[in-house]
């Protein structure tokens, strides 16, 4: 009768996978995203090329495609024995580093340049004036471009279901296959991604009133 | 430890600070160091004038290494400045530096700008920097805004700020790179007393200024820039009531007329 009640173990389960593999590669990301964007503003020429080159390949390489690299690709080459979650998580994470990054980066060239040179000539040493002087300044700016990120992550996480990772979209290929009505199970969906991004939203609507009173 | 403090008191009797020479610099196609030989001595106080786009404010930057240069030397107590890295932080902990636009750090309060320094890289006790920092902001006269953000306070307490956050350092050195510029008129003394305080408590001070107040009360040595040249130096007295060079003679008669 219902699709949602009739199957509500797996849609749950299905919703769970989703804000895991968010999570995760939302993290992932963040913590990818913040350290190459350091590498792109460093003095140290071959950080800044590697800097360049990771956010060239993982930003212009389709993500379907990156899946089919992890997936066909990295399992020969590098490390065999991955799960299928692994693959994805990595996939997703090294995709969403690149925006990452570049909103990092575009948040540092905000922060007045006399900061960074006040820093340097007290002595501190570059990743210094960078974590105790520079990102906290540019976390502001760079708080609204990273909620479209993560959002847009959300959604991208509906490839991993492509290939056999247990997440909500994967919930709707085996139902529409035992041959329930299509509409009403894209409906679910779209609300199950509806919760997600809205909280995303929310909590960074939320994050950007507090930075914006405490400076 | 004893030894080497001593051959530093050694080094110290002999004097000489800060030395350049032969410093070149291009920004493109603009030569903006020319040739620049200048040795400041322990406790001496220069002050650099000039006309704008003389070269005087990227003199003072090229002292702690925050402009390179294109060819010459630039040695702070007896060590060339090194390459970017540990090595240069190192030094450049030891050679405070004063903007024309404050530069205080803006996500954090008064106090936390002046410990800062002494936290991270002297890596001293919290407390003790802490009781360091009130003292200095005491010393200054800005005491009592500690616990505000910079942007709470006027001009002239972020430039006197400003001066604390580098004296917490135990500087060798001080540079001020046109510490007033950026103030307003009635603010300017409140900056120039502090200055002047430590000029007189023996500080080395390389002091890039249009106050020619300063320079006559404070100075040891006036250092006058044009075109990226040292065209003249003399001491205050001797340099304002008769300059050598016509480039100065001009540049004076036209900044003391009102």
């Amino acid at each position: 009768m219902n699709v949602l009640l009739d199957h509500f173990a797996d849609f749950r389960e299905g919703f769970v996978g989703t804000v895991l593999l968010t999570l995760a590669s939302g993290l992932l990301a963040m913590v990818l995203g913040v350290v190459i964007a350091g590498f792109r503003v460093s003095p140290v020429p071959p950080l800044r090329a590697f800097g360049t080159a990771w956010v060239t390949l993982f930003r212009n390489t389709p993500l379907t495609l990156l899946f089919l690299i992890a997936w066909f690709v990295v399992p020969v080459i590098f490390a065999p024995g991955m799960s299928p979650w692994t693959k994805a998580l990595l996939a997703l994470s090294f995709y969403t580093s690149a925006f990452v990054c570049e909103a990092v980066r575009s948040g540092i060239t905000t922060v007045p340049l006399g900061q960074a040179e006040a820093a340097r000539s007290l002595g501190m040493t570059f990743s210094q004036t960078l974590r105790l002087i520079v990102l906290p300044q540019a976390t502001r700016t760079v708080v609204a471009p990273l909620s479209s990120i993560f959002i847009a992550l959300t959604k991208n996480s509906a490839i991993a279901g492509a290939f056999s990772v247990t997440e909500l979209f994967g919930w709707q290929k085996t139902l529409s296959d035992q041959g329930y009505a299509i509409a009403w199970i894209f409906l679910w969906v779209a609300l199950g991604y509806l919760v997600i991004t809205f909280s995303i939203s929310g909590l960074f609507q939320l994050l950007e009133r507090r930075l914006g009173v405490a400076r | 430890m004893t030894e080497v403090s001593v051959a530093e008191e050694d080094k110290a009797a002999t004097g000489e600070l800060v030395v350049l020479k032969s410093v070149n610099k291009h920004f493109g196609a603009l030569h903006v160091l020319q040739d620049i030989d200048l040795t400041i001595a322990r406790g001496e106080v220069v002050v650099v004038i000039g006309p704008s786009g003389s070269g005087k404010s990227t003199l003072c930057r090229t002292v702690n290494r925050l402009e390179t240069i294109d060819s010459g030397t630039i040695s702070i107590d007896g060590r060339p400045l090194p390459q970017e890295g540990k090595e240069l932080a190192r030094l450049r902990a030891d050679v405070g530096m004063v903007f024309q636009s404050f530069n205080l750090f803006a996500h954090k309060t008064v106090l936390e700008n002046v410990m800062l320094g002494q936290v991270k890289v002297r890596k001293a006790d919290k407390k003790q920097a802490e009781d360091k920092a009130r003292a200095l902001l005491d010393r200054v006269g800005v005491g009592a805004q500690a616990d505000k953000y910079p942007a709470q306070l006027s001009g002239g307490q972020q430039q006197r700020v400003a001066i604390a956050r580098a004296l917490a350092m135990d500087p060798k050195v001080m540079l001020f790179d046109e510490p007033t510029s950026a103030l307003d008129p009635e603010m300017i003394n409140e900056v120039l007393e502090v200055m002047q305080q430590l000029a007189r408590d023996g500080m080395t001070m390389i002091v890039v200024t249009h106050e020619m107040g300063f320079a006559r009360s404070a100075a040891n040595r006036v250092v006058f820039m044009a075109d990226g040249r040292i065209v003249e130096q003399a001491a205050p007295d001797q340099f304002f009531s008769s300059p050598r060079s016509d480039r100065a003679k001009d540049f004076l008669s036209k900044i003391l007329h009102h």
